[in-house]
């Protein structure tokens, strides 16, 4: 927590606070200037940075490029769906049992797949993902591949998820502690070896950290908030379908934790920030140019990434100037 | 950017002033949110709905009930939770007064309660009608000017049952709108099911496997659902493999005016069943035709058509009230009545609020110009009530 | 008997397909060092050129065989002016700047060709059906996609193992750095076999079309199997590409011929026909997971 303070105290750390601040009375804001699809990007945004900042403790950080990680938007949803849609709709039962899902998952996948290196890496995760993808589009008792419209988790007395603006500050508090958890990680000794070992494993291997295990700890980790994010995720469309966890949206995660700055506590929320400004003002932009042209957003986003790809390593954090420490 | 978030706001601000006392309602225009695909592998779809909409906009003078409207356009790229933002987009900030459009199950349902618990916004599907909406889940808030994923297979079985053929093998892609028309065709078919495959999907390339066993099998016909390019495919590997000639193909969705130019040749004398066919004699349908194809050069396809009469529905109410959407129970009860021409002929909504409507028998045929397009060549059912609707609770 | 000689060849058939299409993958990936996710798209570019080409020559072979070196020049220039850039950068980098590529070329077929697909007719001349038994017809054009198939596989064979190019392939796979020692131009060397790997897809992509259809992101669709099977051959391996091919086009024959009758014999038979599609779509990515737990570089990868 100290650390988070002190670097509130720089320039960077000014902007920080003021993002914070913003999305922190998001609703109130919102409410006041009557634009309340904001505050369904703002919710959408607020989990996003959850699934990211929890793929940017194993990417970033590690090293580790998952290409799978929406699989736990996936598990982390289906196992609200599939409990709430045989009645279970307490989330005090709902809640764990998702997480307990995503862990187990997380740590079986992990057993498997930090055995191999590199692309190889790369491919078996996406395979496993690709695994649950198509388990879940076969599910028939829970709508297929056309997905399972679900009630809300409930909470009851405490808090209601239907309310647009609870369920968004419950979402963001739950950002705030993952944030908090990521950078006590990243500042741990745990942390430590897991960033030494994404420049160099086998050094860390002679210093006698058993890096394999501590890998494969903070991969179970990574896919314990990620299933958060889909537990949420769920919950804020009362919707859950394979298409969550297409490869395509594990690609997606990865842009956002690259353009943010990857092995940054910030840049997965600034990532995501960036990537659905982008999503949501890039067709309009295009369409004020000639009406019609926004539908070919697309031509000009690829080339985006590409640039993004070759020359901005350090993303978003980078541009925010040096780094606090 | 900040022009596009607040722009709405602004400028219903300004009005609103502007207009002093007077209710903004009464006198802005009536707004209409159009949910397809303009993008990526199945933009030719929603490209076909887009023209049919534009042309309803044309025929009705830009006018409903007197006041102008316009239609914005959202592009929910064939994904499901991009079609539910690109819905709440519309409900929220551009509080349109309807929702139409949504090729896809998948996306309809991901955006239903979206668009329906709001209260304020009627949703009106021009296409995906999966079963859930149909029954369990019907809302008043919802409209079909299209059918149940059910009736279509069903009609074509209970053709094929009147026309004595004895046995099929059905094949169809495998997700739940392949799993809904198996289940259709055999809720009417009587006869043998030879064998029934369900393929992959989407990225299944090759049907020879299937060719093959259908070979074996020696049904009386093939039953086919392949949407979109898939439809082109398995016609393609159907001719090749030298099936055509032994066994008949009879089809439901998989040739549409949007395939045939690819299809070509391939697809004369193959059966399929569907609510509206391009050639139906009503004069509402004559005149959307004629009129699509000067502008197009195109047939236009049954997306089109259920498009143009979603259109139409919005303005038959907007015209019963006299443009005054204010009072939705109002509004709801003029949709209900379907007091309009659809190009489909006649037809009411049932308590789910689908369609009861006629399905026909089509084929592919060449027209005057030698241009392929779909010929109706029989009534299969008349007024047909989709099996779902019993399930759903509304009157 | 008949129906199994039948679905075996249509197993070699569609194996010889997916070898094409990961034959260029695992040659870039070889020896670049490079994840090209954008390898579909060039699939797909080769199908829309040969369209276009079949169209303005009104023969599908002329059509074909000037469609190869278009795609070449294609792939020449987007190596010059995108993958050269990322040899040097980590996978991360490739992936998303590849993904990247996927959007572009999705939409600037659409730009150019627009939103509706295209489809090319079967050659007269192999439009027939042969009988490979008696009383068992099969089409003749897949007889052509298998000679194509084996054509290819037997070129680049030669290519890899008798070749001073496939010495420095071989080199390259395995060393990198030796390469340069060598003296050799490796950015020309890196822009032919990219240019080859090019034309591969391309290959693919055209010679699938008149079986299925040409549209928009059909590369995507299969982009992903082809990346598995280079991965359980091994990446850089042109052998291992050629025999994961077949074994992921037998296996998905069997997936889908066999399975479900299979299944009948102890479940109901709608169940059986519905979970059938299901675990042959899966089968793949265990196989492919297991051949990684079993040798973490695939079957015939380089091990350090």
């Amino acid at each position: 927590m100290a650390a988070l303070l002190a670097s509130l105290r720089t320039p960077r750390g000014l902007i920080v606070a003021l993002i914070l601040l913003v999305f922190a009375i998001l609703p109130l804001l919102t409410q006041a200037f009557d634009q309340r699809y904001l505050l369904s990007i703002g919710t959408r945004i607020v989990i996003w940075s959850i699934a990211a900042v929890s793929l940017n403790m194993i990417l970033g950080y590690g090293g580790l490029v998952s290409f799978g990680h929406a699989v736990f938007f996936g598990i982390g949803g289906y196992a609200v769906g599939i409990l709430a849609a045989n009645g279970l709709q307490s989330g005090w039962l709902q809640w764990p049992v998702a997480i307990a899902a995503s862990v187990l998952w997380a740590a079986l996948v992990g057993a498997l797949s930090l055995r191999t290196r590199g692309v190889y890496f790369i491919m078996i995760t996406l395979a496993f993902a690709q695994l649950v993808y198509y388990v879940s589009a076969g599910l028939e008792a829970y709508g297929a591949d056309d997905g399972l419209n679900i009630s809300r988790s409930r909470f009851d007395g405490l808090i209601d998820l239907r309310d647009k603006a609870s369920f968004y500050w419950l979402c963001f508090v739950l950002l705030l502690g993952t944030l908090w958890f990521c950078s006590r990680f990243a500042n741990s000794r745990f942390g430590f070896v897991i960033r030494g070992a994404k420049s160099n494993d086998l050094r860390m291997t002679a210093l006698g950290f058993p890096v394999f295990r501590y890998r494969l700890a903070a991969f179970t980790l990574s896919g314990a908030f990620g299933g958060l994010a889909g537990i949420l995720l769920a919950n804020e469309g009362a919707y859950v379908s394979p298409a969550m966890m297409s490869w395509v949206k594990s690609g997606d995660l990865i842009v956002i934790v690259v353009l943010g700055g990857m092995g940054t506590l910030f840049g997965p929320l600034y990532g995501t920030i960036a990537f659905f400004v982008l999503e949501e003002s890039l067709k309009p932009l295009l369409d004020l140019g000639h009406k019609g042209w926004g539908e070919y957003w697309q031509i000009v986003f690829g080339p985006m990434l590409v640039l993004i790809a070759l020359y901005a390593r350090g993303g978003i954090d980078s541009l925010l100037g040096r780094r606090h420490g | 950017m900040k022009s596009k978030l607040f722009g709405p706001a602004t400028i219903a601000a300004m009005a609103t002033l502007g207009l002093g006392s007077l209710p903004a309602m009464a006198q802005s225009p009536i707004k209409i949110g159009f949910v397809s695909t303009f993008s990526g592998p199945q933009a030719a779809i929603g490209e076909d709905m887009r023209r049919s909409v534009e042309l309803a906009k044309e025929h009705l003078g830009g006018k409903m009930g007197g006041k102008p409207f316009e239609i914005i356009y959202e592009d929910d790229t064939f994904k499901p939770d991009v079609g539910k933002a690109r819905s709440e987009k519309l409900v929220l900030q551009d509080k349109v007064d309807f929702i139409g459009g949504y090729i896809w199950s998948n996306v309809l349902l991901a955006s239903l309660k979206t668009v329906t618990d709001e209260g304020n916004t009627i949703l009106v599907s021009a296409n995906a009608g999966p079963s859930q909406i149909a029954g369990e889940l019907c809302n008043k808030n919802f409209f079909s000017t299209s059918w149940n994923n059910d009736q279509t297979p069903m009609a074509m079985g209970e053709y094929l049952q009147k026309k004595g053929v004895k046995s099929l093998y059905l094949m169809a892609p495998n997700y739940a709108a392949g799993k809904d028309m198996m289940a259709g065709v055999k809720r009417t078919f009587k006869g043998e099911i030879k064998g029934e495959d369900f393929t992959k999907w989407p990225d299944q390339l090759d049907f020879s496997a299937e060719l093959a066993k259908i070979r074996a099998a020696k049904p009386d016909g093939i039953f086919i659902f392949y949407p979109g390019a898939h439809g082109v495919q398995f016609l393609t590997q159907y001719a090749a493999s030298g099936l055509k000639g032994q066994v008949p193909l009879y089809q439901v969705f998989s040739i549409d005016a949007i395939t045939l130019p690819q299809q070509k040749d391939l697809a004369l004398g193959i059966l399929g069943a569907q609510e509206w066919v391009n050639d139906l004699p009503n004069d509402a349908n004559k005149k959307y035709v004629a009129d699509f194809k000067k502008k197009h050069g195109t047939y236009p396809s049954f997306y089109g058509a259920q498009s143009y009469d979603a259109i139409m529905l919005i303005a038959s109410a907007a015209e019963a009230l006299k443009g005054d959407l204010s009072n939705k129970d109002k509004v709801r009860a003029e949709m209900k009545k379907a007091n309009f021409k659809s190009v489909r002929g006649d037809f009411k909504f049932g308590n789910n609020n689908f369609p009861i409507e006629n399905f026909y028998i089509q084929d592919t045929v060449k027209d005057a110009s030698g241009m392929l397009t779909l010929k109706t060549v029989a009534t299969a059912v008349t007024a047909a009530v989709d099996p779902y609707a019993s399930k759903c609770p509304m009157k | 008997m008949d129906y199994l000689v039948l679905q075996m060849l249509n197993g070699v058939q569609l194996g010889l397909l997916m070898f094409l299409l990961a034959a260029g993958l695992t040659l870039t990936f070889g020896i670049m060092d490079l994840v090209n996710l954008a390898h579909g798209s060039l699939y797909m570019m080769g199908a829309y050129i040969a369209w276009t080409l079949i169209g303005w020559t009104d023969s599908f072979v002329l059509g074909a065989i000037l469609a190869l070196p278009a795609t070449f020049l294609l792939g020449i220039a987007v190596e010059a002016v995108v993958m050269r850039r990322l040899y040097a950068r980590d996978h991360l980098d490739q992936v998303l700047a590849t993904f990247g590529l996927i959007l572009f070329f999705n939409e600037l077929v659409r730009v150019i060709w627009g939103p509706a697909g295209k489809s090319i007719a079967v050659p007269q001349f192999l439009s027939h059906t042969v009988d490979i038994l008696p009383g068992v017809p099969y089409p003749a054009y897949r007889f052509a996609i298998i000679a194509v198939g084996a054509v290819v596989a037997v070129l680049l064979a030669w290519l890899v193992a008798r070749t001073r190019v496939g010495m420095l392939i071989r080199a390259g796979a395995s060393n990198r750095r030796m390469i340069g020692a060598l003296g050799i131009n490796i950015e020309l060397l890196f822009s032919l076999v990219f240019g080859l790997g090019a034309v591969f897809a391309a290959l693919a992509g055209l010679m699938a079309a008149p079986l299925t259809s040409i549209k928009i992101g059909m590369g995507d669709d299969i982009l992903i199997l082809a990346f598995v099977i280079i991965v359980i051959g091994g990446i850089g391996s042109i052998k291992g590409a050629f025999v994961a091919a077949m074994v992921v086009g037998q296996i998905d024959i069997v997936g889908r011929a066999f399975l479900p009758d299979f299944l009948k014999t102890f479940m109901s038979s709608a169940a059986a026909s519905s979970a059938a599609p299901a675990i042959s779509q899966v089968l793949v990515y265990v196989l492919m997971a297991g051949v990684l737990v079993w040798r973490p570089t695939g079957l015939f990868g380089q091990r350090n």
